[in-house]
C-alpha cells in the first residue's frame, strides 16, 4: 500500500545525508567527547561543529547553545531554570504541553503565572503581554510557531515588550526551525528551544539557545558538559544528525524551499476547502503575520476527527487531530478552543503538516482521498445527517 | 467464503483477543479497535478506591495488551475515546437507578449504547462491514422469520446473551460473535495455539468501572468528584403491613433480596422485599414474600419476532445467574410486556433485565419495572 506521511509536526524522518553524517558515530568515531585522548577528541570536534551548525540556523554564537534531550527538555531548562518561587510568568493559552504543563507546575511551586489569550485566528496579542507584566515579572514565554495552526506569533513585537520591561523571553521554536528564517536577536529572546526531530534530525536530541550572561539554574547536575548548563554525556550521534539538519534547514531557507513548501500546502488547502462545511483553522496562509509553510489545520463539520485520522491511515495517509501527546485525549484541543472553537468543532479538525519528504503526487494522492472518506463518515455520522436534514 | 472487513472490539482479554486471530486466520481483513471509556485513574485518591487499577477493562495494561496481540497477529490497531459518552449513557444512569433504589446493569448500556451503536458507526466510518466481538452468543440469520436471530452461545456457563437484548435487527446483521460454539478451555487453547501473550490473563467478572465490585464506594466518589454527595435517602424501614421496624442509612444500600446489614433483628430472618423510592421505605418481610408471580417491563426489545401476536410462552430470566423460568408474555402497549410466571420467582429487582427465551433463541426483553 502507498503510504503518505503528513504528520511531520509529530515527527519528521531522518533525512538521508543526516543519517550519513550520524553513521560514523555509532562506530569509528565512538568516544566520549570530553576525554583527553584522540577518540574523545574526535568526537568533541564532532559536536562544536554540530553547535556551529545550530548557531549559524538561530543567528548566535556557538557557545549560547546548549544541547538538550529535546524540546520538552529545553522548555523545561528555560522555564524551571529562571522562575523561583515568587515570580510572575507570563506565557499564552496556546503553548504546547512541555510549556503549559511546566506552567503549571511552577504554579504549584508557588509562582505566579498568567496564561494570555488568543484571538479566532490564534494570535497573541502583544499587547496582552505588555498589560500582563507586573513588578515580579521574571519571564515571558510565548511560541513562535504553534504546532497545531502552523500560527506564527508576533514575537518580535513581543521580544520588545520584555526587552522593555526588562524582562527574559523565552520562545519555543520547535514547530518554526527549519520551516522560516529565525534570528534570535531580531526576536529579542534570551531563550529559544529547538528540536532535532522535527526539523529531519533524530528523536532525543534538542537544544536550548541561550543569550550570553542569561543565568540559568540547571536541572541536571553531574559533570560540566555544556558548560554546566546541563550535565550528561552528549548524546554525539543526535548532536551531529541536529547539527546536519540545521545546516540543510538553512541551505533550504536560503534557497527557497519555504517557498516551495507554501506552495504545495496551498493546493492541498485549496482543494480540501472545497470540501462542504469545512475551513481552516487560524489566521490565513496569506495574511501577515502568517502561518509555517508547512501546516494547514481544518475542521470538516459533523465528523469525528478520531475516525476520519483512522480511516485515512487505513487507506494510507498518516495525519493527525492535533499533537501526537495528546492521542487518546478526551479533551478537544485546548489550542482550537481557546481559539474559540466549539467543542465539536475542535473535534472535527484536522491537521495536516508537510516535510521535506512530500512530493506534489503525495498531495495529490491527498486531494483524491480525503473528500471521499469526509462524505464517507459523514454519511454514517449520526450527527450531520441530523443537521443536514434540517438545513 | 469471501474475506470480509471487520472490525473486532477487542478489551485486552483472552475472548476478544482469540476473536481477532481467529478471524484474521480465516483470512479476513481485520481491525483493531479499542474503547477507551473510562479512565480508571481518574477517582484514585477518593476514599474508598484504589491508587491504581491493573487488568481491568480501560487500563492502560488492557489497550498494552490488545496493542501487543494486534501486533502479534499483524492488524492495524487502534483506540477509540468514547469517555464522554460512556459517562453519559452508563455511568450516570447506574448512579441514577442506585439512588432511587434499583440494582441497574450497566453492561446492557454499555452494549446497547456503545458497543454496538458507537463503535458500529466508527467501524463502518472507517470501511469495516461488521463488528465481531468476543461475547459467547451467537448470531444467525431465520429464513422462517425473515429476522436476524440472536441465540445462547454453546457453551452455556459463559451465556452473554442476558447483557444483549437490546440490539436491534440493523445492529445484529452487521455482528459477529465468533465464539458462540466454543467453550471457553477451546478459546485458551486457541489462544495459546496464536501465541497470544493474554493466553493465561484471569476473566474479569465485575463490572468495568467500579473497582473490587464496591458499588457504594464508587457511587461516594464518583458524586464527591461531581462536587455533590449522597443525597440523604435514609428513611423508615418497614413491614409490608407498614409496621416501623426503625431507620436505614439510604434506599441506595439495599437491593432487593438482601439479608445481610438490614440492622433490626426480629426473630426469623429478614430480607428486603421491596424498596419504595417515593416514600424512602425499604420494605422488608420473610423470603415467602419476596417471591412474585409476574413482572412488567419496559423499554422491550424484540429481536426473534416483530411484535408479539398475543401471550407466548417462554422461559424468561431476570438476572444474569438465573436459570430461566416457564412464563407466558403478553403485550401491554407499545415496547411494554407483561410477564406472568408458572411457579413465582425470587427477588426480582427493579432495574434488572427480564429476558425471554425460547428454547436457545432470544425472543427479546425489557427493563424490569415492577413485580407482584
Amino acid at each position: 500500500m502507498q503510504r503518505v506521511y503528513f504528520d511531520n509536526n509529530a515527527t519528521t524522518p531522518v533525512l538521508p545525508e543526516v543519517f550519513e553524517a550520524m553513521r560514523p558515530y555509532f562506530g569509528e568515531h565512538f568516544g566520549n567527547a570530553s576525554s583527553i585522548h584522540h577518540h574523545g577528541q574526535e568526537t568533541r570536534a564532532a559536536v562544536e561543529h554540530a553547535r556551529e551548525s545550530v548557531a549559524q540556523l538561530l543567528g548566535c554564537r556557538a557557545s549560547e547553545v546548549v544541547f538538550t534531550s529535546g524540546g520538552t527538555e529545553a522548555d523545561n531548562l528555560a522555564i524551571f531554570g529562571l522562575a523561583q518561587p515568587g515570580d510572575h510568568v507570563i506565557t499564552s493559552t496556546i503553548e504546547h504541553h512541555a510549556v503549559l504543563n511546566g506552567a503549571k507546575h511552577l504554579e504549584e511551586k508557588g509562582c505566579e503565572v498568567t496564561y494570555v489569550p488568543v484571538d479566532g485566528r490564534g494570535l497573541v496579542d502583544p499587547d496582552d503581554v505588555r498589560r500582563a507584566l507586573r513588578p515580579n515579572t521574571k519571564l515571558v514565554t510565548i511560541m513562535m510557531a504553534n504546532n497545531e495552526t502552523g500560527v506564527v506569533q508576533p514575537v518580535e513585537e513581543i521580544g520588545k515588550v520584555a526587552a522593555e520591561a526588562d524582562v527574559h523571553f523565552h520562545t519555543d521554536a520547535v514547530q518554526a526551525a527549519g520551516k522560516i528564517p529565525i534570528d534570535v536577536n531580531q526576536i529579542g529572546c534570551d531563550l529559544l528551544t529547538i528540536s532535532g526531530h522535527k526539523l529531519h534530525a533524530p528523536q532525543g536530541v534538542g537544544t536550548l539557545y541561550v543569550r550570553k550572561g542569561t543565568r540559568l539554574e540547571p536541572m541536571l547536575y553531574g559533570g560540566r558538559h555544556e558548560r554546566s548548563r546541563r550535565a550528561g554525556t552528549e548524546n554525539v550521534p543526535g548532536i551531529v544528525g541536529l547539527g546536519k539538519a540545521a545546516e540543510l534547514a538553512s541551505v533550504g531557507l536560503r534557497r527557497g524551499d519555504d517557498t516551495k513548501m507554501a506552495a504545495m500546502r496551498d493546493r492541498l488547502e485549496r482543494e480540501l476547502l472545497a470540501i462542504e462545511s469545512s475551513g481552516v483553522n487560524g489566521a490565513a496562509a496569506s495574511s501577515h503575520p502568517t502561518r509555517v509553510p508547512n501546516t494547514t489545520n481544518i475542521y470538516f463539520d459533523g465528523i469525528e476527527g478520531e475516525a476520519l485520522v483512522i480511516a485515512l491511515d487505513l487507506k494510507g495517509l498518516a495525519v493527525s487531530t492535533g499533537a501526537a501527546c495528546s492521542s487518546g485525549a478526551i479533551e478537544p484541543s485546548h489550542v482550537l478552543t481557546a481559539m474559540g472553537l466549539r467543542p465539536e468543532q475542535a473535534r472535527s479538525s484536522i491537521r495536516f503538516s508537510l516535510g521535506k519528504q512530500n512530493t506534489a503526487a503525495e498531495v495529490e494522492f491527498a486531494i483524491g482521498l480525503v473528500p471521499e472518506t469526509v462524505a464517507r463518515l459523514r454519511e454514517l455520522s449520526p450527527v450531520y445527517q441530523r443537521a443536514a436534514t434540517s438545513r | 467464503m469471501f474475506p470480509e472487513t471487520i472490525a473486532v472490539a477487542m478489551s485486552g482479554g483472552v475472548d476478544s483477543s482469540t476473536v481477532a486471530a481467529m478471524l484474521r486466520a480465516e483470512g479476513h481483513n481485520v481491525i483493531g479497535l479499542t474503547m477507551q471509556l473510562w479512565n480508571q485513574r481518574r477517582l484514585a485518591g477518593h476514599e474508598g478506591m484504589p491508587e491504581s487499577v491493573q487488568g481491568r477493562c480501560c487500563s492502560l495494561d488492557d489497550v498494552y495488551d490488545a496493542r501487543r496481540v494486534a501486533e502479534t497477529i499483524g492488524i492495524p490497531y487502534y483506540v477509540v475515546n468514547h469517555e464522554e459518552r460512556f459517562e453519559r449513557e452508563v455511568v450516570r444512569p447506574f448512579v441514577e437507578e442506585y439512588l432511587s433504589g434499583r440494582t441497574p446493569i450497566p453492561c446492557s448500556l454499555c452494549n446497547n449504547h456503545l458497543k454496538f451503536d458507537q463503535l458500529l458507526i466508527v467501524a463502518r466510518q472507517i470501511g469495516a462491514e461488521k463488528v465481531a466481538t468476543g461475547h459467547y452468543a451467537q448470531v444467525a440469520w431465520s429464513e422462517q422469520n425473515s429476522r436476524w436471530l440472536l441465540k445462547r452461545p454453546a457453551d452455556k456457563a459463559k451465556d452473554q446473551t442476558y447483557f444483549l437484548f437490546g440490539l436491534t435487527q440493523e445492529q445484529l446483521s452487521r455482528t459477529l460473535f465468533p465464539l458462540g460454539g466454543m467453550t471457553k478451555p477451546e478459546v485458551r487453547e486457541l489462544a495459546r495455539k496464536h501465541g497470544l501473550v493474554i493466553a493465561e490473563k484471569p476473566d474479569s467478572q465485575e463490572i468495568c468501572f467500579v473497582p473490587g465490585g464496591d458499588y457504594k464506594a464508587f457511587l461516594d466518589a464518583y458524586l464527591s468528584e461531581q462536587g455533590s454527595a449522597l443525597p440523604d435517602a435514609a428513611g423508615e424501614m418497614v413491614t409490608s403491613d407498614g409496621r416501623v421496624l426503625g431507620e436505614h442509612s439510604g434506599v441506595h444500600n439495599f437491593t432487593v433480596g438482601q439479608r445481610k446489614g438490614l440492622g433490626v433483628a426480629t426473630g426469623s430472618p429478614l430480607y428486603v422485599i421491596q424498596i419504595k423510592n417515593e416514600t424512602r421505605q425499604v420494605v422488608v418481610g420473610k423470603d415467602e414474600q419476596l417471591y412474585s408471580r409476574t413482572l412488567r417491563a419496559r423499554r422491550v426489545n424484540l429481536i426473534s419476532v416483530a411484535k408479539l401476536p398475543g401471550p407466548m410462552r417462554v422461559a424468561v430470566k431476570i438476572r444474569h445467574k438465573h436459570q430461566p423460568a416457564p412464563a407466558v408474555i403478553e403485550s401491554e402497549g407499545p415496547d411494554q410486556v407483561l410477564v406472568t410466571f408458572d411457579d413465582p420467582q425470587r427477588a426480582i429487582s427493579p432495574g434488572q433485565a427480564a429476558v425471554f427465551y425460547d428454547g436457545d433463541v432470544v425472543v427479546g426483553g425489557g427493563w424490569i419495572e415492577s413485580s407482584s
